[in-house]
């Protein structure tokens, strides 16, 4: 089966034309530009490549999985838009998934880990993971949570995990005392793996609802500040 | 060639700059006319009331949720499907960073699936050409005066969409803005147009002498203040109601309404009559305001210009005013933006397509 594969949650700009056969996705051609500025004008374009270097039309193309987050908000946006329009444009199911699961589905090896990518404001959107499903997907031991680092030791206790994955796990690691393991980013093949099942059965796609984690910055406003206060009313 | 009755080449306009998702459909005929097929706008007013003016990350998530029910649901309006389409256009903006990036990457992909030409298109002209869809061709040049939420601007159009030199604009706050602020000082809800409007005509218009911003010998002549005039609206309720008085909402409302309307009146007929221009096109969310544009329509009659005011739902954002400047580019031969395009929050007016 020919999979389209859009995720816009981190600084990456993904876009990849996975080939699913029996057990594993593997990628035909693939556009990966780490540019947390460009989202909005790189993922078509990279789309519009990974479909003439694998010589596929997006009308061949039997489903299209994207990547929901968690990722902070502007960015995010723009591969769950694109996905739902070229899904909407072609007749082609758009399959969600967590982008931290489609790390830490292309990681090395069988032993508990976290994933943690950017979440800004000093703080990391993160999950861990066990051991491997069908697809090489990892199963989830927590669920997507944002946090500062600092608060996450005592929320991984008793999941031995001894290594860290995503863009943030350079960084935050070693004070976590983890290893550091690739990759940084979600790659065609694990967004393609983590709805690899769903893909091949057919099944009805879950909504196309971004993980945002947060709340939007708002605040209802106060009463009308006085005009005449600053006549020396007190 | 579209296959929906005949010749003529359909363009689906996207527009998300604001609080507003709206997809629209128009078809250029062969003639040259522009002809309205479907208009479908989902509205996040709602989400924003309780604070008070459009919080941006509410609207962009709202963007995202309708973008695809919209598209779908102005398709079944116009009884047309996808592949009929010829051209997508989009706002690139000008307008809010985030919202305006949902639809861009929208259009995009609806472009790059159907092989259709993109064109990113300034929201501000779309208020202008959406005209054409209601009264018909606009002489080669008019003056339009766009009075919305987020605008407030008298500009000298020719064709439609080749030349737009900006006249005038708000120095500070968009007249809609000054609604929605003196709406919460009247504690009136939130969008204030409409309220201040129904108070209004039961008040008297010239109960209290509100100030008329930017109209002394030696300021600009075609810009507009309306910041002075919400303070000095705040400061007469709060003196009246430290001295312990009924507020005479109605008269208050009335009174600001027209300092509002008589300013925007009096400088777009100067604006024409000085441009030698015979018609004015008044658009944008607050061109609803009955006062607004019953006084244009005195004003205009008096001067000899003919003024032409879409209906109100096509006032307001909404998508068909942005397929209506994609027609008009079409028909133009203008060169499609890239798929690369970004969308531009400051898009100046005098930029019709963006590359
Ligand atoms: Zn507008």
């Amino acid at each position: 089966m020919l999979v389209i594969a859009l995720d816009t949650s981190t600084p990456a700009v993904t876009a990849g034309l996975v080939e699913l056969a029996d057990t594993r996705p593997h990628s035909l051609a693939e556009r990966v530009t780490v540019n947390p500025r460009a989202h909005g004008e790189l993922l078509t374009p990279q789309l519009l490549d990974v479909l003439a270097e694998g010589g596929h039309q997006l009308g061949e193309v039997d489903a299209i999985v994207v990547g929901a987050g968690p990722g902070p908000f502007t960015g995010l946006r723009v591969g769950m838009v694109t996905a739902a329009a070229l899904g909407h444009a072609s007749g082609t199911r758009v399959y969600p998934v967590s982008s931290l699961d489609a790390i830490a589905a292309r990681t090395e090896g069988n032993s508990p880990l976290l994933v943690l990518t950017d979440a800004r404001r000093s703080e990391v959107y993160w999950a861990a993971y066990g051991s491997r499903k069908p697809y090489g997907v990892r199963e989830r031991l927590t669920d997507p949570a944002v946090d500062r680092p600092e608060e996450l030791p005592p929320r991984l206790e008793g999941l031995h995990v001894r290594a860290a994955a995503g863009e943030s796990a350079a960084r935050h690691a070693p004070d976590l005392g983890l290893e550091v393991v690739e990759p940084a980013y979600p790659s065609p093949e694990g967004i393609v793996a983590v709805a690899g099942a769903e893909v091949v059965a057919g099944a009805d796609p879950r909504p196309l609802v971004p993980m945002y984690l947060r709340r939007p910055d708002a605040a209802a406003p106060g009463p009308p500040k006085s005009v005449t206060a600053e006549r020396g009313r007190t | 060639m579209s296959t929906d009755g005949g010749p003529g080449r359909i363009v689906l306009g996207i527009e998300t700059s604001c609080d507003e998702t709206g997809v629209g459909l128009v078809r250029l005929e062969p003639d040259g006319s522009v002809r309205l097929l479907a208009d479908a706008v989902a509205s996040s007013v709602e989400q924003h009331a309780r604070f008070g003016g459009v919080v941006p990350e509410i609207a962009s998530r709202a963007h995202l949720e309708a973008m695809e029910p919209t598209a779908r649901r102005a398709l079944d309006e116009a009884g047309i499907k996808l592949s009929d389409v010829d051209a997508i256009a989009v706002t690139a903006g000008p307008g809010l960073a985030g919202a305006l990036m949902v639809g861009v990457s929208a259009a995009k992909a609806y472009a790059a699936a159907l092989g259709v030409p993109l064109y990113g298109v300034n929201h501000l002209l779309g208020h202008v050409a959406v005209d054409t869809l209601e009264h018909g061709p606009l002489p080669s040049r008019c003056l339009a005066m766009l009075v919305s939420g987020g605008h407030t601007q008298l500009l000298s159009v020719a064709g439609v969409a080749d030349e737009v030199t900006e006249i005038g604009s708000t120095i500070d706050d968009a007249a809609g803005e000054a609604y929605d602020k003196v709406a919460r000082i009247l504690e009136l809800p939130y969008p204030g147009g409409p309220p201040i409007d129904r108070m209004a005509r039961e008040g008297d218009p010239n109960a209290i002498a509100f100030p008329r911003g930017l109209t002394g010998p030696r300021d600009a002549k075609f810009d507009f203040s309306f910041s002075g005039l919400k303070t000095a609206v705040a400061r007469w309720v709060e003196q009246a109601r430290e001295a312990g008085k009924q507020l005479p909402i109605a008269d208050i409302a009335a009174s600001f309404q027209e300092a509002v309307a008589d300013v925007l009146t009096e400088k777009a007929v100067r604006a024409a009559v000085e441009l030698g221009l015979d018609t004015v096109v008044l658009s944008g969310g607050v061109a609803a305001n009955s006062r607004l544009s019953g006084l244009a329509r005195e004003r205009c009659a008096e001067a000899g210009i003919t003024l032409r005011v879409p209906r109100p739902r096509l006032c307001t954002d909404n998508g068909a005013m942005i397929a209506a400047v994609g027609a008009h580019v079409l028909a133009n031969r203008v060169e499609p933006s890239p798929l690369g395009l970004s969308a531009n929050p400051g898009m100046s007016v005098d930029t019709v397509v963006l590359r």
